[in-house]
Parts: structure tokens; C-alpha cells; sequence
């Protein structure tokens, strides 16, 4: 086990140059001179502009600008950004929003998809199981955005229950919104996943075998069904940590909240190759980490598995 | 089992009385179940009769299909999917649990009746500790908690044959052998001393030896235990053995029942008759070709004149096979050796039949492989009609694919659910050219007739065909392109009596009109007797034995062979054997 987390670390180096590099060379590619578009309409004077580009490093080829900022990165420093805020700042300003974000909007699609699920799977092609089914693929079917501003709307603005916007006000409340529309996607796919993992592990040998035991119907479903059903909803649940944060952009437009995702866009508009490769690394670490995460609560809850 | 102060009598309704008059403790009566399809409503079992006295062991014998499981299955209100008792009663301990509330069956199934399911692979719960399966039977049936319950799993586990039990306790499924599986199984049966307990085939998916062992100690522990015991098989040898009075279902109905002894030496009904002369045992005898049965064409004849000739020359030969698999250990780089086939030769003569027998592991499948060279030998060489296979190039090997051909064990699993007939005896011919579309539509209608199924199935699926019929279709395949040499890799294995004494003779025929030469992996010594000319006896990867079929049968020289020659059900019945030859086939 030490030897298989050890090993999964160990693959963190590669990923992680390789992520970098990937990404800086595609904000190196973007076209565009990042320094006349910061000038905008009124120009900017070549002066300045010369400053600026040896300030940026932005006078060096591209192999040299990646590995000063390689190299700024081992002493903690991330660079700055074209308002001259570090970018070491401007993470442990938007992570927690998003992170705080990411796992509301987790619990939700946990506790929700795998509840509902759940019942579905038990009264498969009942009233129930079929409204689930048709409600889930409607969620699936809608955009995000347009959940986003309808909830906002209705939920927000008309019947005033909860804040329409977050701003600088972050806390449970002003969230819960945001993370029930950032989890629905993925809550109608959880519930849909447990349903029929539920469905099927009704009908396994082992669940026949446990209620010939004399074992209640209660202890049955939830020592033998749902323990193992949840393998693959574990599996799904977390890989979508990683995308819950990444996926967060538009959600966060809506709702007015200052995470990652507005963050980013604004960076990789303007060309800010150390804000952008800094935000996206962390974010791919992130995704490895939880996927790394998903693997041990696996052999967690199957046995079977077992790393070497 | 045998409990003389039970022997039972049989009225006309099938029901049985114990001659001094204690109750029945389960009787079913007229009971109906039936399935929900798509196409309607499904009769699993028409009105069955059955009756079981305490402490008595019946047996419920029957193919697949023929409502013995729903039968067992309805008894303890676990009837799969649709299933439902639509008419009948069934009284337990004089009470009737025809329609009993959800909140008594869970009373009744544990502590009144316990289960042996079938297939000791799918049957523990893989996350759970095999220890926690067995105290929650404790648990549940309000036994024994806590402390006390922990020991008391040891105590049943030791109890149903489990060395070490403390330790293995504490172990997973995963972590135990199919034979130790089914023992943990019997201890959670037998957990709460129910009254009556259903055995569901519960060696079926065992290994002869083992399933002699494990049968031999449930036998032994009901007995002390005074447990009833019904035992659902589709081997009649076994039920026969195991069971004093035997129950014989055929499509949903009871057609005959009576003490075992009885139905075996004068079975009544036309269905027992069939299936006692069909069951393999030692006494059969090699299966006779058609011509050697009398029925002779000028295309047989031909076929077999220049047999005797050609008998002679060795078509396979293995020479000192052996072949280690590299097993992935606990430390990046570390890896153990398993030797799978250790030294092995042996050589197949054209026209004949050797038998590879073996238990699960013995590497019989493993040489099989190698032989059709899907495996690289680690040494030793496989020679196909005098050339060394490991000397073949691509184009070579191409050609040697079409001359030897598999037969594999699940028929289920070796047809493309997607393909339609047609296509799956079509692909062979077209993927190694052989004739036009015309020419190919008239081979695959030839092969149809060779294996005796209609010209019509070409236009079917798999999906609506029947095991037996599966299997044909997978003959027809390897037949297409006319191969000397045919590997049957547990053919037979996973097809009812019935069925499989068809193939079997099917196969003979084939051999006899078609000169060729099989290689028939097996783990059941009771076909290997009616197919085989010669045998060898695998374990732990070694030949332990090799003669002719008639030499190990007659004389094992090792005490191997001895004991698996021992461990096929019936072996011990002497009424079995004799009963067979003066039936017609």
C-alpha cells in the first residue's frame, strides 16, 4: 500500500511538467501581443511597453520564459500578475471560494443522488423510480446556465428564500445556491448510477443468500446492497471533485462569485501566462489527487482490491 | 443418507407417509408458480407434490428448466424477479407459509429453514469478512451477539470442516478456494439449527474430489444434527447417493417419486428412464459410432476404410512441455514463478481421442492452449503432424489455425450474442477465402446437417437457441473448416445429462466419418470413459498417469486416479451401473 501511494506521488513530477509546459506553450500560442491589448484603445508607449516585456520576461523565447518561471515556482513564487498583485495572493484568494464551492456542491450530489438513487433502485419501474428517471434526464438535458438564472430568478429574486448573488459575502447560505446548480449535472447522474447498481446487486446470489440468513429486508439493503453499490458511485463521485472546481466558470459568472473560474477566463483573455499555468497546475493536481483519493477508498470498500 | 427407521412409501399422488406416523415436516401441495414475461405469464412448476419427514434426506432431480430450483426456491419465498406462487400450498412444521407475511418468512427462512445455494463463488457477499456472514446468520436469528457470537462462528466453521478456523474468520471470500467457500456457506446454513435444509446443487461448481469431501461431511453433520436435508441436483448419480428417496421433475410437474434404489433399478416413467440411462458412470462404455451401431452408408463406409491405416501415425505430439506464468508480487520489480504444466508429453494418434483429465488447476487447460498455440510454450515443444509449431512464421501459423480447431466449455460465452448464425459458421470460411458466397451458404447448411440441426437455425441468434443447441452450433463452427485435429475444452462440461450424451455421441460420429482427432480436456472421468481411447491424469501441472481409457478404469496404478475414480457420484451404487446396459439408449 505505502509503495502504491508512493509510486502515485512519485507520477505527480511528470504530470506536473508536463501539465505546465502544455499550458504555457498554449498561452505562448495564443495569438495577439499581450501588452498592446493591456494598452486597449489609448496605446501604450513603447517605453512602457519595453518595460513591461522585461519585466514579464516576455523578451525571452519561449523555453527560457518556461523555465524562469520553472524556476520561480521552487522558491514559492509564482509570479505576478499585469496589476502586480502576486499570483501566490491571488490563489489563496479564489481556491477556498472554489473549494468551499466544489464541496457543497459535492455533499449535494452525494447525499441527494445516492439517497434518491437509492429508492429508485429499490422500487425499480414504480411511480417513484420512473419520475427520477424522467427528472434526472431533464436536469442532464438543460444547460447549467439555464438552471442558474431560472433558480436565481425564481428562488433569488422573486420568493427572496435565499441571496441571488454571493460577491464578497461568502458563506453557507449565499453558497448553497450556486452548489446545488453547480452539482445538478452530476447529481442526476449519481442518482441515476446508484439506481441501477442498486437494481442489479438486488438480484445478486449474495443478496438471496443473506435474506435465506433470516436477516431483515433493512439490514439486508443496507449491509449488502448499498455497500455495494456505492463502488462505482465512489469512483464517480470522485473524479468529479477535479471537474466540480474546473467546471465551476459559469456558475460562478452567474452568481457573481470571485473563484477560480472568473479568475482564469479573465487571465487567459489577457494573456497572464504565470496566472493562468499557476491556476490550471493547482488544478490538475487537484484532479490527481482526488483521483488518487478515489483509488483508496476503493480498496477501502472492496476488499478485493489491493494495491502493490 | 441412509436413516432405516424412515423408509418411506409412495401413494399414488406421489406423496410420502413414514410408516410409523409422525408428521410430515414439509409438504407441498399442487404448487404452481409461475414467471411474468413480455410474452405473458410462464408455468415454472405445475403442480408439484413433496414431501419431507423430519430428519429424512429427499432429493429433487431434474434438468435445467424443469422448476426444481423455483420448487426449493418457493418454499422460502425467494423466488426471483417475477416469480410468483400462483396456486397449491405448502405447509411447514403445520403451518401453512403458502402466503405467509414478509415479517414470518424472515422468522422461518435461518432458523426453520436453512440454505445451501449453488454457487459458492457468487454467493458470499465479496466485501464483507467471512466471519461477519456467518455471525450475522447468528445475529439475526437471535443466537448468539457480541463475544459470544465470535466464537460461536469458529465453532461453526470448525464444525462444517474449516481447519484453522479462528484465523480464516477473518479472512474475505476471495481469500478462500471454491471448496472452502461452500463449507463457510453450509456453516451459515446450518447456523441457526434450522429443521430442513435446502441444499441448491451445492457442489456443482466443485470439483469432483472436493465435492465428495464436503458432501461427506454435510451428510455426516445433518445426520448428528437431525437435520431434513433436500437436495436439488441434476446429477442423478449424486442424488441417488446422498438422498434415501428421490423426486424426479420434468418440465414443472413431478413425474415420479420413491426411494432412490427403487427409481434407479426400475424407473417408471419414460423421462427417469431416459435419465437413468444417460447418466455417465463407470460401468458405461466407450461410445459406439454410428456404423459400429449398425447403421451403415456408403459415406461412412468410406470414410472409415482407410482408418486403420492411417491410426497409426501420431498427428499432436507434446514433448516435455512446460509452462511458468510470472505473477506480480507485493514490491515493484518482485515477482514469483507459477509453474502451471510441468514436464509434460503425451501424443494424440489420428483418429483418436485423448482425454486430458484434472481438476481446476491441474494446467489441462493451460496445455490445451498451448496446443492450439494461443500460449508460447516456456519449454519444450509441441510438434503438429511432424513440424515444431514454435518454428512457424505468420502466414504458417495461418494455415495451422485452420487445421486445429477449439471447442470451448460455455457455449453461452463462445457465440457472439451479435452474430447471427450464419455469420458465426460463416466467418471461419471467410476469413481464411475459402469458395464464394454461394459455395459458403452451402457449406454452412452442410454443417447444420452434420451437427442435426435444421437448415432454418442459420437465420437465428445464439440468444434463441438452448445450451445444447449452442453447443452445436460451436461443433458446426469448428467444423467448417474441415480441421484433423479438434480441442474440446470441457465441452460437455456445462450441458445437462441429457444434452450432453447427444454431443458426446455426435462427436463420435463426426470422428468416425471424418477421421479426426480430438483432445478432450475434461474434469469429468465419467465422460472421459465414453469418449477417450486414451487418458492422461493431471495434477498440480504433472501427468500422474497415462494409459488407455480402459487400463485407468480398470486399473489405476496411482492413488490419484484411485481417488478421483472414487469421487464420481454413483460410483458406489452398484444398482447404478447394471441398470444401464439393459435399458435402450
Amino acid at each position: 500500500m505505502a509503495w502504491y501511494v508512493g509510486r502515485r506521488f512519485l507520477q505527480l513530477i511528470p504530470v506536473f511538467l508536463g501539465a505546465t509546459l502544455l499550458i504555457y506553450a498554449m498561452v505562448f500560442l495564443l495569438p495577439g501581443d499581450p501588452i498592446l491589448a493591456l494598452g486597449g484603445d489609448r496605446g501604450i508607449s513603447d517605453a512602457l511597453a519595453e518595460r513591461l516585456r522585461e519585466r514579464y520576461n516576455l523578451d525571452e523565447p519561449f523555453l527560457v520564459q518556461y523555465l524562469l518561471y520553472l524556476k520561480g515556482i521552487f522558491s514559492l513564487d509564482f509570479g505576478i500578475t499585469f496589476s502586480g498583485e502576486e499570483v501566490i495572493d491571488v490563489m489563496k484568494r479564489v481556491f477556498p471560494v472554489t473549494f468551499q464551492l466544489a464541496v457543497m456542491a459535492l455533499l449535494f450530489e452525494g447525499i441527494f443522488g445516492i439517497g434518491f438513487g437509492l429508492i429508485a433502485g429499490l422500487r425499480k419501474g414504480k411511480l417513484f423510480d420512473s419520475t427520477a428517471l424522467v427528472l434526472s434526464l431533464i436536469v442532464i438535458a438543460v444547460p447549467t446556465f439555464v438552471i442558474g438564472f431560472v433558480l436565481q430568478f425564481v428562488v433569488g429574486v422573486k420568493l427572496g428564500w435565499l441571496p441571488p448573488t454571493v460577491g464578497s459575502n461568502v458563506n453557507f447560505k449565499t453558497l448553497l445556491m450556486p452548489a446545488i446548480v453547480l452539482g445538478a449535472v452530476s447529481f442526476a447522474y449519481v442518482l441515476r448510477l446508484t439506481r441501477t447498481s442498486v437494481a442489479e446487486n438486488l438480484s445478486a446470489d449474495y443478496v438471496r443468500t443473506a435474506t435465506a440468513k433470516g436477516v431483515s429486508r433493512s439490514r439486508v439493503i443496507n449491509v449488502h446492497v448499498l455497500r455495494n453499490s456505492l463502488i462505482p458511485v465512489v469512483t464517480f463521485l470522485g473524479a468529479d471533485l477535479g471537474s466540480l472546481m474546473a467546471g465551476a466558470i459559469i456558475t460562478e459568472g452567474i452568481f457573481n462569485i470571485n473563484g477560480v473560474g472568473g479568475t482564469l477566463y479573465r487571465a487567459i483573455i489577457q494573456g497572464q501566462a504565470p496566472t493562468v499555468v499557476s491556476l490550471t497546475t493547482v488544478l490538475v493536481i487537484v484532479y490527481i489527487l482526488s483521483n488518487l483519493l478515489v483509488d483508496l477508498l476503493y480498496a477501502v470498500l472492496d476488499p478485493r482490491i489491493r494495491y502493490a | 443418507m441412509s436413516h432405516p427407521t424412515h423408509e418411506p412409501i409412495v401413494d399414488a399422488t406421489g406423496a410420502v407417509h413414514a410408516p410409523h406416523g409422525s408428521a410430515p415436516l414439509l409438504q407441498v401441495r399442487d404448487l404452481q408458480v409461475e414467471f411474468m414475461t413480455n410474452t405473458g405469464p410462464v408455468q415454472a412448476v405445475r403442480g408439484a407434490n413433496l414431501t419431507v419427514y423430519p430428519g429424512q434426506s429427499v432429493a429433487i432431480v431434474g434438468e435445467s428448466g424443469s422448476g426444481k430450483s423455483t420448487t426449493a426456491h418457493a418454499v422460502i419465498d425467494l423466488l426471483p424477479g417475477t416469480g410468483k406462487v400462483t396456486g397449491g400450498s405448502i405447509v411447514f412444521d403445520g403451518q401453512d407459509i403458502t402466503h405467509a407475511s414478509a415479517k414470518q418468512m424472515v422468522d422461518v427462512r435461518g432458523k426453520q429453514i436453512g440454505l445451501v445455494p449453488q454457487d459458492p463463488m457468487s454467493n458470499l457477499n465479496p466485501v464483507w469478512k467471512i466471519g461477519f456472514q456467518v455471525k450475522e446468520a447468528l445475529r439475526a436469528n437471535g443466537i448468539a451477539t457480541g463475544k459470544e457470537a465470535d466464537k460461536r462462528v469458529a465453532e461453526l466453521l470448525a464444525e462444517a470442516g474449516l481447519p484453522d478456523a479462528e484465523r480464516r474468520a477473518n479472512q474475505y471470500p476471495h481469500e478462500f478456494s471454491g471448496g472452502m467457500r461452500q463449507r463457510a456457506l453450509i456453516a451459515i446454513g446450518l447456523a441457526a439449527r434450522p429443521k430442513l435444509l435446502i441444499a441448491d446443487e451445492p457442489t456443482s461448481a466443485l470439483d469432483v474430489t472436493v465435492q465428495r469431501v464436503i458432501l461427506d461431511h454435510l451428510e455426516g453433520l445433518t445426520q448428528q444434527l437431525g437435520t431434513a436435508v433436500l437436495f436439488i441436483t441434476h446429477d442423478l448419480g449424486l442424488a441417488a447417493e446422498r438422498a434415501e428417496h428421490l423426486v424426479v421433475m420434468y418440465r414443472g410437474q413431478v413425474v415420479e417419486s420413491g426411494p432412490s434404489r427403487k427409481i434407479l433399478a426400475d424407473p417408471q416413467h419414460p423421462y427417469t428412464q431416459r435419465l437413468v440411462s444417460a447418466a455417465p458412470s463407470l460401468a458405461s462404455r466407450r461410445i459406439q459410432s454410428a456404423k459400429e451401431r449398425g447403421v451403415e452408408s456408403t459415406e461412412l463406409l468410406a470414410a472409415t476404410g482407410g482408418e486403420g491405416a492411417r491410426r497409426s501415425d501420431e498427428v499432436v505430439k507434446v514433448e516435455n512441455l512446460t509452462k511458468v506464468f510470472q505473477i506480480r508480487g507485493g514490491r515493484p520489480g518482485q515477482t514469483t514463478e507459477f509453474k502451471a504444466v510441468d514436464d509434460v508429453s503425451f501424443s494424440i494418434k489420428r483418429g483418436t481421442t485423448m482425454a486430458l483429465v484434472g481438476e481446476s488447476g491441474s494446467g489441462k487447460s493451460t496445455v490445451a492452449n498451448v496446443v492450439l498455440n494461443l500460449l508460447d510454450p516456456t519449454e519444450g515443444k509441441v510438434y503438429f503432424d511432424g513440424t515444431d509449431l514454435s518454428t512457424l512464421d505468420s502466414k504458417e501459423l495461418f494455415a495451422f489455425r485452420r487445421r486445429v480447431q477449439p471447442i470451448f466449455q460455455n457455449p453461452y460465452g463462445s457465440l457472439d450474442p451479435m452474430y447471427s448464425i450464419y455469420r458465426t459458421i460463416e466467418e471461419p470460411l471467410r476469413v481464411h477465402k475459402v469458395g464464394d458466397r454461394k459455395s459458403r451458404e452451402n457449406r454452412v447448411r452442410e454443417l447444420l446437417d452434420m451437427v442435426a440441426l435444421p437448415a432454418s437455425t442459420m437465420r437465428r441468434f445464439p440468444a434463441e437457441l438452448s445450451g445444447g443447441q449452442r453447443q452445436r452450433i460451436a461443433i458446426a463452427r469448428a467444423l467448417a473448416l474441415e480441421p484433423e485435429v479438434i480441442v474440446c475444452d470441457e465441452a460437455v462440461s456445462a450441458l445437462d445429462v441429457l444434452v450432453q450424451a447427444q454431443i458426446l455421441t455426435l462427436l463420435n460420429d463426426l470422428q468416425a466419418e471424418l477421421g479426426l482427432s480430438y483432445l478432450f480436456i475434461t474434469h469429468d472421468l465419467a465422460v472421459v470413459r465414453q469418449i477417450a481411447d486414451e487418458v492422461c491424469v493431471m495434477k498440480t501441472g504433472q501427468v500422474v498417469e497415462a494409459a488407455t481409457t480402459d487400463e485407468v478404469f480398470d486399473n489405476p496404478r496411482q492413488p490419484y486416479t484411485r481417488e478421483l475414480l472414487a469421487a464420481i457420484p454413483g460410483a458406489r451404487l452398484e444398482v447404478f451401473g447394471e441398470g444401464i446396459e439393459d435399458l435402450p439408449a
